[in-house]
């Protein structure tokens, strides 16, 4: 079935992909955005520490500190015009913003309030309490409502489609509700679909819908993946249930303690070190925990809600009288879709931006706050240059129908010899020890080989659910397969990069 | 544990050996280990993006932040249309918002925010659009068109910032299936996991409406009309 045609189609709806239809739309092209969850649902809405901007509100603190800091924890792996553009852009980024409603913490003399995230050598990440991202998110949505730009919910990306050119055109979607497999119609088609933190499984602070769609399409259509290899560990997630407790609650001046009660490490340096650090306490038998009880109930009520209300609910612990357990888990993948200064991927009319597209501005370890910052400077970046393409290729071409019997419900239900759900938990688990925070050439090859073999036994796992509608378990087996597809890539990326850096730190190298 | 789920067959129960779970990790197990087909949404695990809203015993919970008791009875949320099992179409209800016209109208220009302008509607901005309050509101059995607890609490969020300019036009947007048609009966407050009081938003925001001239349709002869259905004044 084909749908709707749109100059601009723009998969995921959240931070980058509604700020790239908010651009797309007012350079004048139609746009139409589809994502496989609700508007307000995506990751974005989970981010609490902040976005960074050199305003100087809360202490001295100028672009080329940002910069600086930036450059630092990218270990060389950013680059530095695409830095210097992020960091530049981030001001008018926040402004833009607070000009269309987002409640912002404040200071006493009526500026955006800023804190200090770890790395960072001012206060600079701008907040909301520790709703940041909720906030910004749902003022993005409330903007996209006021400019009439459609979205459609519960639609799930299955293929990039290419014209005689080789030319992406458009996407073959699967509608969840209906079952039915649509294709959609664009002249430009902009990826913000997330990251794959979600390869790690229970092993990681996301949504479970941070499965990497997005890059395993662009990835079959032909576009180039960079720095796969680079997956960030937050230091502090909740020790059972891998909830976040953001960064600010170091950033506020809590302790990371080990089971004597020793401080270890210090708290503020970049997230790699510190998950690193962190590690080798638990590999020594320590137990770790996050102390805030010192910073008092009324500032804890006041700037960390959120982290207090998981802590009772997940670990039964109240962090203003206790202390709250943690290990570090998957949190960001800075690899992704390759793109260029335009967020144009390598294949023509194909666009990414946000946590799907690499833009090398984190490197090979993202700075807390950076990215929110990144889907509001790249979002716009993509969503214009989309626009822009679309205008200046407007020729009628002829969509290339692609072959895919996987889409088929009828051909994907089996017998499930092998549970695909085991599959994804125990795949979860071994990425966690064998291509997580310090990792080996022996157990990344042994991860290799797992991966391989996994591969080779697909034909005995898929779905026990006939039904056509709302057929979860059906998405479930899809995300699987796409996230088979980033784990192998992940580990090969991780092969071939025989050296320490950043978040991918390597023990025995010899 | 023994909970019960709604389906579409009937009511089905289900028996996992846990304890000390939430409600979505229940699901999630009896999902991946017990039954395939059972169909539900969920996301952040952490109440912030309010896909797993849901009822259980009759109040409207979120899967992810409830304890789940024993012979617990778990529905999906009322008002809205169900899809499968406890997933539901929010289409409707979500698209009351831009009915409400429930956005920033006016680009603001550097306008001075306090921290107690910050104050007036940080609880309104917490909102997650999870659909608890639109499901436990009466007012959709006599008014379908019902602008709704959410969309109202997220145009007062924006009437009440100092960096909108056009209140005048938010309010003229809520007269009707708006701020006159609430019961003021409270449901919306008590199931909300953020703790917004939409029916306090909605007070206010008749308080707004009869400032600019506006009077409940329902006293349309009697003075002033600043008064809700149950007799209280509003404001």
């Amino acid at each position: 079935m084909l749908r709707d045609k749109s100059d601009v189609l723009i998969i995921g709806a959240g931070g980058a992909g509604l700020v790239a239809a908010l651009n797309a739309k007012e350079s004048g092209a139609s746009v139409l955005v589809i994502t496989k969850e609700y508007p307000t649902r995506s990751q974005t809405c989970m981010a609490q520490g902040g976005i960074n901007a050199a305003l100087g509100n809360a202490g001295e603190d100028s672009v080329e500190a940002h910069i600086k800091n930036t450059l630092k924890s990218a270990h060389g792996l950013a680059k530095e015009e695409a830095v210097r553009l992020m960091c530049s852009e981030a001001p008018n980024a926040v402004k833009w913003l607070d000009s269309i409603g987002v409640c912002f913490s404040r200071t006493k003399d009526a500026k955006i309030a800023q804190r200090t995230l770890g790395g960072a050598s001012a206060p600079r990440a701008c907040y909301a309490q520790d709703y940041t991202g909720l906030k910004i998110l749902h003022t993005l949505y409330d903007k996209c409502m006021s400019e009439e730009i459609e979205i459609l919910s519960e639609k799930y990306l299955l293929e990039l489609l290419k014209d005689e050119n080789g030319c992406v055109c458009g996407a073959k979607i699967l509608d969840i509700r209906s079952g039915e497999i649509e294709n959609y119609k664009s002249r430009a088609v902009v990826l913000a679909t997330g990251g794959y933190s979600r390869i790690y499984d229970k092993n990681s602070t996301n949504s479970t819908a941070s499965t990497g769609d997005g890059i395993a399409a662009a990835s079959r259509a032909g576009a180039s993946l960079v720095d796969m290899e680079f997956v960030q560990f937050h230091p502090t997630a909740l020790k059972n249930s891998s909830i976040l407790i953001s960064e600010s609650a170091r950033g506020e001046g809590g302790y990371l303690i080990n089971s004597k009660g020793e401080r270890f490490t210090n708290e503020l340096a970049p997230r790699d070190e510190v998950s690193r650090a962190i590690n080798e306490e638990i590999l020594k038998g320590e137990d770790i925990f996050l102390d805030i009880r010192h910073l008092g109930e009324e500032f804890i009520e006041e700037g960390l809600p959120q982290e207090r209300k998981l802590s009772k609910l997940y670990e039964n612990v109240d962090p203003v009288h206790d202390l709250i357990p943690i290990r570090p888990v998957a949190h960001y993948t800075m690899g992704g879709i390759e793109v260029d200064d335009s967020s144009s991927t390598t294949v023509k009319g194909l666009f990414a931006a946000g946590e799907c597209a690499n833009h090398r501005v984190h490197g090979a370890n993202r700075l807390g706050g950076n990215s929110l910052l990144e889907i509001v400077v790249f979002g716009k970046q993509a969503g214009l240059n989309a626009a822009k393409y679309a205008a200046e290729n407007s020729s009628e071409s002829e969509l290339q129908e692609v072959s895919g019997s996987i889409y088929n419900l009828e051909e994907q239900q089996s017998e499930n010899e092998i549970d695909f759900y085991e599959v994804r938990e125990h795949i979860g688990d071994l990425f966690y020890k064998n291509v997580g925070i310090v990792r080996k050439k022996s157990e990344l090859q042994m991860a290799q080989e797992e991966i391989k073999e996994i591969k080779s036994k697909l034909h005995l796992m898929g779905v026990s659910d006939s039904s056509k509608v709302y057929n979860s378990n059906f998405v479930e087996f899809l995300e699987f397969q796409n996230m088979l597809e980033i784990c192998e890539n992940v580990v090969s990326s991780a092969l071939k990069r025989d050296e320490s850096c950043g978040a991918h730190y390597m023990e025995d190298l010899s | 544990m023994k909970i019960t789920v709604k389906r579409e067959e009937g009511f089905v129960e289900y028996e996992v050996d846990i304890v000390d779970s939430t409600l979505l990790q229940l699901l999630n197990i009896i999902k991946t280990t017990q039954d395939n087909t059972l169909t539900f949404s969920s996301g952040c695990r952490s109440s912030v993006c309010g896909s797993c809203s849901m009822r259980v015993n009759d109040r409207e919970v979120l899967a992810c932040s409830y304890k789940v008791q024993d012979g617990d009875r778990v529905e999906p949320l009322r008002n809205v249309p169900v899809i499968r099992d406890l997933v539901v179409d929010m289409d409707k209800a979500y698209a009351f918002n831009a009915k409400a016209k429930a956005w920033q109208k006016t680009i603001s220009e550097g306008s001075e925010v306090t921290q107690d302008d910050e104050k007036v509607n940080e609880v309104q901005s917490d909102c997650i659009l999870c659909g608890s309050c639109y499901s436990a509101c009466p007012v959709y059995a006599v008014n379908e068109e019902f602008l709704g607890p959410f969309a109202l609490t997220r145009t007062w969020k924006y009437v009440s910032d100092r960096r909108e300019e056009d209140e005048k036009s938010k309010i003229d947007t809520i007269q009707t299936n708006g701020v006159w048609d609430c019961t003021l009966c409270n449901e919306c407050t008590m199931v909300c996991p953020q703790g917004i009081s939409s029916k306090s938003d909605i007070e206010k925001l008749r308080s707004k409406s009869a400032m600019a001239g506006y009077s409940d349709p329902s006293f349309a002869n009697s003075f002033g009309g600043g008064f809700g259905f149950d007799g209280s004044p509003s404001f």
